[in-house]
């Protein structure tokens, strides 16, 4: 029987294996920030260990640092701390460090495809669960936790069961490619299968609507295979992957050399079988926008909140979670989703802040203001991100509109710097999580993509995007 | 790590789907640079109001709950973030099991980093368990769970049954690999990064 792309990397890194245990993993990629690592290096420290390879870990901060006045201190205390604390691991490791001031600073989702670090047929892991993002290259790429990292560091390796391949099929073309995105695909695949419906599974992403996507919506794809509780997502890399990479900063010497090899290896055999099955239609569908407080409770912009009753489908349990999200939310069911009034609106996170994200938002703005009961701001996903923006003159287009435009990280994503949302303060984000609190507590988060976010911006609530002329 | 083998008290019900690990233990505290006291912040939003008092509503704060060691939570638990936090704080509050019809993947597998038990059983039995009052004793050597009136038994994995029973370190079971590592290193085809 055939392989799934998945099991073929699985099985080109396993070290050591044992029957029904766990088996030794061997890790090509370590992307290191300042928020889970603290403790592993500790760790380190305590039992008197080396980082193995230095040479393949690579560090930057990016989840709670500031995104302006990057000339002066860093005002709280305990962010600064931890700045520092990774300044001075990387410095007593040997870990090249992208600091707050290097041209090449960013989320580390971003900066990793962008530097050319991240490749296909490689294991990438970071303490962070949008590690997923990587996949978008044919990597298995996946979050773990401090404990993980510190074994990493010490061992450039570690024990996993090995998930079950899921198979989930994007069919058709979308009829408007401007305003509905990959950030509306994934949507739609979660509402589907559920926070849950991946636990224990590695997704490969597969069929003519993924293979139409540029890579950076692969990886808005992939970025949020998480979000259905799948440990990582993947996408076969094609001629668009090879692409992407080339003659970027640290792309390796033998790229072609490299490329040959994947083209023939990095692909599902035909009759490889997947443990699970999905498959999504996007011929029709539409702009999504999330309602409740996971990323499953997502409708179509063209509907109303659903009631409890109805979101849950027989389920008690999650007829109570809907109960309690939409009193979070404070909105009612029924409410017309066009008719919610936002506060803020965020651009920004490692799901959607890359350059395209930002071109096509820049589109709904152009000529524009922001809605004047709205705040509303950029973040870019790296510094490099920034200043190809700018090279465009999207920032411009942004400011003139009454957008802020700041520097990189993950910012209002999850508020672990100042960009925070005051507590019942409504907000558009083109993040990844509507968790209670993510982006401040008591703050209230609708997750949907750039072009709906600009587009909230200038109106002031949602509106369907297939009505604006975005070409 | 510290060992898990046997408790006896109360259970808390946590009757939520869903808990994620930003509700577990909120961004705001996620800056310590130690894996310590993180109890303090465990359900934050949770547990208290915005003038930080104790929210008299919420399970963990019913003073019954104080001694309680195992938690027992809805479908799902521990979903989102990577966060070890979220089990460093569960563990530093007083928490040793947590039991659930299912947890997320890297919430699950950080739980065995710590010495926190979590236990997988099917929503019946864990709507019956919530009404337990009376002490639960949580066996991990028999794999079983003891009330007043009845045992059930549950599954693990016995690799991981034995990392929780010795409390064994991770990272030197891996080190005795250390031959195999470099092989494997020999005949890698990836390049370095830099």
């Amino acid at each position: 029987m055939g392989k799934t792309l998945f099991e073929k990397i699985w099985d080109a890194h396993v070290v050591v294996e044992k029957e029904n245990s766990p088996s030794l993993i061997y890790i090509d990629r370590h992307l290191v920030h300042e928020v889970t690592s603290p403790q592993a290096f500790d760790g380190l420290r305590m039992n008197n260990r080396k980082v193995r390879r230095p040479d393949l870990t690579i560090a930057t901060m990016d989840h709670n640092v500031p995104t302006n006045n990057r000339g002066l201190p860093i005002l709280d205390q305990t962010s600064s701390v931890q700045i520092q604390t990774l300044e001075k691991n990387c410095k007593d490791f040997g870990i090249k460090l992208f600091d707050i001031n290097s041209p090449n600073q960013g989320i580390v989702h971003v900066i990793g495809p962008q530097l050319g670090i991240t490749l296909p047929g490689t294991t990438i892991v970071c303490g962070d669960s949008h590690t997923s993002t990587h996949g978008a290259f044919g990597a298995l790429a996946f979050g773990i936790g401090t404990s993980e990292v510190e074994h990493v560091l010490a061992s450039q390796t570690l024990w996993l069961e090995k998930p079950k391949p899921f198979e989930i099929k994007v069919e058709g073309k979308r009829k408007n490619p401007h305003a509905v995105t990959a950030k509306d695909i994934i949507l739609s695949i979660i509402k589907n299968i559920g926070t849950s419906g991946g636990n224990g599974t590695v997704i490969e992403y597969r069929g003519e609507g993924i293979s139409d996507l540029s890579m950076e919506q692969r990886m808005t794809i992939c970025n949020m295979s998480i979000e259905g509780g799948a440990r990582a997502g993947l996408i076969a890399p094609d001629e668009k992957t090879f692409e992407y990479l080339r003659g970027r900063q640290y792309t390796p010497k033998n790229y072609e050399f490299l490329v040959d090899y994947w083209r023939e290896n990095l692909k599902t055999d035909s009759d490889a079988k997947f443990e699970k099955n999905y498959t999504l239609h996007i011929d029709n569908i539409a702009p999504q926008v999330s309602w409740g407080t996971n990323p499953g409770m997502t409708i179509d912009v063209t509907e109303s909140v659903p009631s409890p009753e109805d979101f849950a489908k027989g389920d008690q349990n999650q007829k109570k979670g809907a109960e309690k999200a939409l009193e979070y939310m404070n909105i009612k069911s029924g409410t017309p989703i066009t008719e919610i009034k936002i506060d803020r609106v965020f651009i920004g996170s490692c799901t959607n802040a890359r350059l395209e994200d930002l071109i096509e938002a820049s589109k709904v703005v152009k000529d524009r203001k922001v809605s004047p009961n709205v705040k509303a701001m950029v973040v870019p996903g790296s510094q490099m991100v920034k200043k190809q923006a700018e090279e465009l003159g999207l920032d411009k287009i942004f400011i003139d509109a009454n957008f802020e435009w700041r520097e990189s990280g993950c910012s209002m994503c999850l508020g672990m710097n100042p960009d925070i949302l005051s507590p019942g303060e409504r907000c558009a984000s083109t993040s990844n999580r509507n968790f209670e609190g993510r982006q401040g507590t008591g703050g209230r988060t609708h997750l949907v993509s750039p072009v709906m976010a600009a587009a909230a911006a200038i109106f002031g609530h949602f509106v369907d995007v297939r009505e604006m002329d975005l070409n | 790590m510290q060992s898990f083998k046997k408790i006896k008290t109360i259970i808390t019900p946590l009757d939520k789907v869903n808990v994620d690990t930003d509700q577990i233990v909120p961004k705001q505290f996620l800056k310590l640079v130690q894996k310590s006291g993180f109890g303090k912040f465990l359900f934050y939003n949770w547990r208290y109001d915005d003038q930080e008092q104790l929210k008299s509503d919420f399970v963990l704060n019913e003073p019954k709950y104080k001694n309680s060691k195992i938690l027992v939570a809805g479908d799902n638990f521990g979903c989102g973030s990577s966060r070890e936090h979220a089990v460093w704080a569960l563990l530093d509050y007083g928490f040793s099991v947590v039991i659930a019809p299912s947890f997320a993947d890297i919430f699950y597998s950080n739980c065995f980093k710590n010495g926190l038990l979590p236990i997988v059983l099917d929503e019946k039995t864990i709507e019956k368990l919530q009404q337990e009052i009376g002490d639960v004793e949580v066996d991990l050597e028999n794999q079983t769970i003891k009330t007043n009136s009845k045992t059930i038994s549950f599954d693990i994995d016995s690799h991981k049954k034995k990392i929780l029973l010795e409390g064994l370190d991770d990272i030197a079971q891996t080190l005795f690999y250390e031959k195999k590592i470099t092989e494997f290193e020999k005949q890698s085809k990836t390049p370095s990064v830099l």
